[in-house]
């Protein structure tokens, strides 16, 4: 397995109007950073409305324009600006969005699924490419000329899956593909990710189901407050969390219902509430002198964990 | 909050300011502008702006700015005398105007058949040619300030309503409303506290932005003939009566009116935009 | 106390497919009651129905063998599964709470809520914040039963745990009656006395 991309110290954050036109800078992201290999699947795993999608958006190159990124991303060696996000985003770099929403309500599914071709040549081509795909994940050739509506909400999600695939992406975003689905839905969408992973694609599932993340990541990146405060191997969320360092992913593992249902108090700071310090200070259980005056880096455990905690520092 | 203090945008045109200060600042200019404009009308004595045969015909001076008519009156008094009197019309007329308009917006949120008669209403309102209603109307009540204010009004309410009702119908159908309905709340309660503060914003600019049409539609029924009477100083009868001059080459007397009469359309609508992003920051966020 | 519902049918048009069909359903306070079902399979139209919400429906719901009155304050409350959608954006928090009662400090505590979090527009506060507040609007001191429709799917396992517990034991103090909807099974095996699969009793021919 090799790097895929690098993302380091990546901070998000926007400049809003607020009331009477007041600007405010509200922070979304901070100092994330992350990396993903060939045919891995990383879950970055916070809570619904916690800004983590912003992250793909930042990786595809379509954030809002009051938004304001900064920090490094490398793909496959070459640093990913604009343009060359622009160049890969689509093609090497592909979405499965959230819903089904996302597909033209008024256009054929394999119409839609192709785009645009320059001539009868690619046209050709792609629609062999597409076929086969669809073949793949069990889409008969009558759903090539449904519309999205005639579609069950099983084939809409791997039409998406489809589209995403069509151009041989190297990267696959998954923007939270599971809420409100039964567990065979679950089940189904998750399948088509490890197929994915198999066929050495890395894929970056943003999610807040940990279930889920568990399920199929290799390894998972918590999400607090803006900050990831640990990278964990999904195989760290066993027995008894032991494994775990950061003690809100230990507290988080513990709450599920089939691990103790135990209850943590407290909450996250609200956004502009952010401490100066460690973001869970108010919470931690063993906070040390200067974790309230300082905020800790992301620390580097071995190869592919990572903690946000000066218990670990060094 | 300490993270929220303003950021400057450095792209602005007007260097530093931020769109809050531009905002205010186009807001208060123009607002500025318009209430000089009424103040200073209300103070001109009407005697001055009597005949003066020594002066008649003089093109545009210093002493002149806008010339003088035919019959000597100084063309920038008759004008700032006129525009007062159309920013007052416009003022009862936009106020009435959305007064119906939500009246009515409401009405068609209380049941079906209140509904279908609301949009019938509109439909018929906007079938007939504005102008062709406004002089129905106005001749209706005996034509001058009142007829015309009343034509104005009874005229421009449609399109605020039609963009309420559909507001309206859309907060209706949410979820805090049926909670609010379980929770034992009444009709009445419910389109007080619920509905009107999120539609409130739309009321306000839509208000301001009808006065813009309003102060139009009624020069034009006086140019017309059929609005304000031939001894009022109103902007519709100097531009009438400046026609009969123009081919004697007294190009002054209809330029300078018009073009007072049009920035002082447009200062309405650059108040009512920058309002409505004061009262909408999401739609500023773009 | 008991709430029930008989041969309850439902459908959103004429033409439209069958979503439930003679569904009998009891709930009552002496145990809490678990609905478990797949996406799609009815769960939230049964409960705005039970709760009164979805006002065209076939079948009866009677609270205690009685009709509940179509308007005034309804013994059973519903607490959906976004609790941004259910709640004015231009009314400050206390607003929302004051919309049902007055909230004791001790409550608000229980709850997790901040008193700072009162001042706050919805915007300003996660779901997480936002799903308490909702809960506890729907604690008025009338209120009988609760229908939980999926109330933490959207929310991370602690404050799912935080918002349960804080439930569970005002339902106890209250003797109220609860109906837990989820797709999670384990969380429902820890919180209710009884599960029911809403396949089991809806007879919609598919």
């Amino acid at each position: 397995m090799s790097d895929l991309i690098n993302v380091s110290n990546i901070s998000i954050s926007f400049t809003q109007y607020v009331q009477g036109l007041n600007q405010r800078e509200l922070k979304v992201i901070t100092d994330l950073t992350l990396d993903i290999n060939e045919g891995e699947i990383v879950a970055v795993l916070g809570s619904s409305g916690s800004g983590k999608s912003l992250l793909a958006h930042a990786i595809l190159g379509i954030l809002p324009h009051n938004a304001n990124l900064s920090g490094n991303m490398v793909y496959k060696g070459d640093v990913l600006t604009e343009e060359l996000k622009k160049e890969l985003r689509g093609k090497e770099i592909a979405l499965i969005p959230q819903s089904v929403n996302f597909l033209d309500p008024l256009m054929k599914v394999s119409d839609q699924v192709i785009g645009e071709c320059a001539d009868e040549a690619e046209e050709k081509e792609k629609r062999a490419k597409q076929r086969a795909i669809f073949e793949k994940y069990g889409l008969s050739e009558e759903v090539d000329d449904m519309y999205p509506f005639q579609l069950s909400g099983g084939m809409a999600r791997r039409v998406l899956v489809s589209t995403a695939l069509l151009s041989n992406p190297k990267l696959v975003i998954a923007d939270e593909p599971t809420p409100g689905l039964d567990e065979k839905s679950v089940e189904e969408t998750l399948n088509h990710l490890r197929q994915m992973a198999a066929d050495n694609v890395g894929v970056l599932l943003i999610t807040h189901d940990i279930d889920a993340a568990l399920k199929v990541a290799n390894r998972i990146a918590i999400f607090y407050s803006g900050y990831v405060i640990e990278v964990a191997n999904a195989s760290d969320f066993s027995g008894e969390g032991e494994n775990l360092l950061h003690p809100y992913t230990k507290s988080l593992y513990k709450a599920l219902p089939h691990n103790g249902f135990e209850l943590t108090k407290g909450h996250q700071p609200l956004h502009g509430e952010i401490p100066v310090g460690c973001p869970y200070y108010e919470r931690c259980p063993h906070k040390l002198e200067n974790c309230d005056k300082e905020r800790p880096f992301l620390f580097p455990i071995d190869e592919n964990k990572r903690v946000r905690c000066f218990k670990y520092e060094g | 909050m300490d993270e929220s203090v303003g950021k400057v945008n450095k792209f602005d045109v007007l260097g530093n300011m931020n769109l809050r200060t531009k905002t205010l600042l186009a807001i208060g200019l123009s607002a500025f502008i318009l209430i000089l404009v009424v103040v200073i009308s209300f103070f001109i004595d009407p005697k001055s702006i009597t005949t003066n045969w020594t002066m008649m015909n003089q093109p545009p001076s210093l002493e002149h700015i806008f010339g003088t008519d035919w019959l000597g009156r100084d063309m920038f008094i008759r004008t700032l005398k006129g525009l007062g009197l159309s920013v007052q019309i416009g003022f009862f007329a936009s106020i009435l105007s959305s007064i119906i308009a939500v009246a009515l917006a409401f009405l068609s949120s209380f049941n079906k058949h209140l509904d279908s008669f609301v949009s019938w209403l509109i439909d018929v309102f906007l079938s007939i040619p504005h102008i062709l209603l406004i002089i129905l109307i106005s001749i209706a009540l005996g034509g001058g300030a009142f007829g015309v204010l009343i034509g104005v009004a009874f005229t421009h309410w449609t399109s605020l309503a039609r963009v309420l009702r559909a507001e309206i119908k859309r907060i209706k159908t949410s979820e805090f409303v049926t909670i609010s309905e379980k929770l034992g709340q009444s009709k009445f309660w419910i389109a007080r506290k619920q509905i009107l503060p999120l539609v409130i914003t739309q009321v306000i600019v839509g208000t301001i932005l009808i006065f813009p049409h309003a102060i139009m539609h009624e020069a034009s029924v006086t140019f017309l003939g059929f609005g304000l009477s031939p001894h009022e100083p109103a902007i519709g009868i100097i531009l009438s009566e400046s026609m009969k001059y123009l081919a004697t080459g007294n190009w002054w007397l209809a330029l300078f009116p018009g073009l007072a009469l049009l920035i002082l359309v447009l200062l309405f609508d650059i108040a009512g935009e920058n309002i409505k992003k004061m009262l909408d920051p999401a739609s500023a966020n773009d | 106390m008991e709430l029930t519902g008989r041969n309850i049918s439902f459908k959103y048009s004429s033409g439209s497919r069958q979503i439930l069909k003679d569904v009998d359903i009891t709930i009552d306070n002496k145990k809490i009651l678990g609905l478990f079902g797949d996406s799609g399979s009815g769960k939230s139209s049964l409960c705005k129905i039970l709760a009164g919400h979805i006002k065209r429906y076939e079948g009866e719901v009677k609270l205690d063998g009685n009709e509940i009155p179509k308007s005034g304050f309804n013994p059973v409350q519903l607490i959906y599964q976004h609790p941004e959608k259910v709640m004015n954006p231009k009314w400050k928090m206390h607003e929302v709470l004051e919309e049902s009662w007055d909230v004791p400090d001790s409550l608000l505590e229980d709850f997790g809520i901040q008193k700072s979090w009162l001042n706050r527009w919805p915007a300003e506060l996660s779901g997480g914040e936002l799903q308490r507040f909702s809960v506890l609007r729907s604690l008025n001191p009338n209120t009988k039963f609760l229908i939980a429709d999926e109330m933490t799917t959207m929310l991370d396992a602690i404050t799912q745990v935080q918002i349960f517990e804080s439930v569970l034991k005002i339902v106890k103090e209250r003797n109220m009656g609860l109906l837990v909807v989820s797709h999670d099974r384990d969380l429902m095996d820890i919180i209710c006395d009884e599960v029911i699969y809403l396949d089991d009793i809806n007879h919609v021919d598919i």
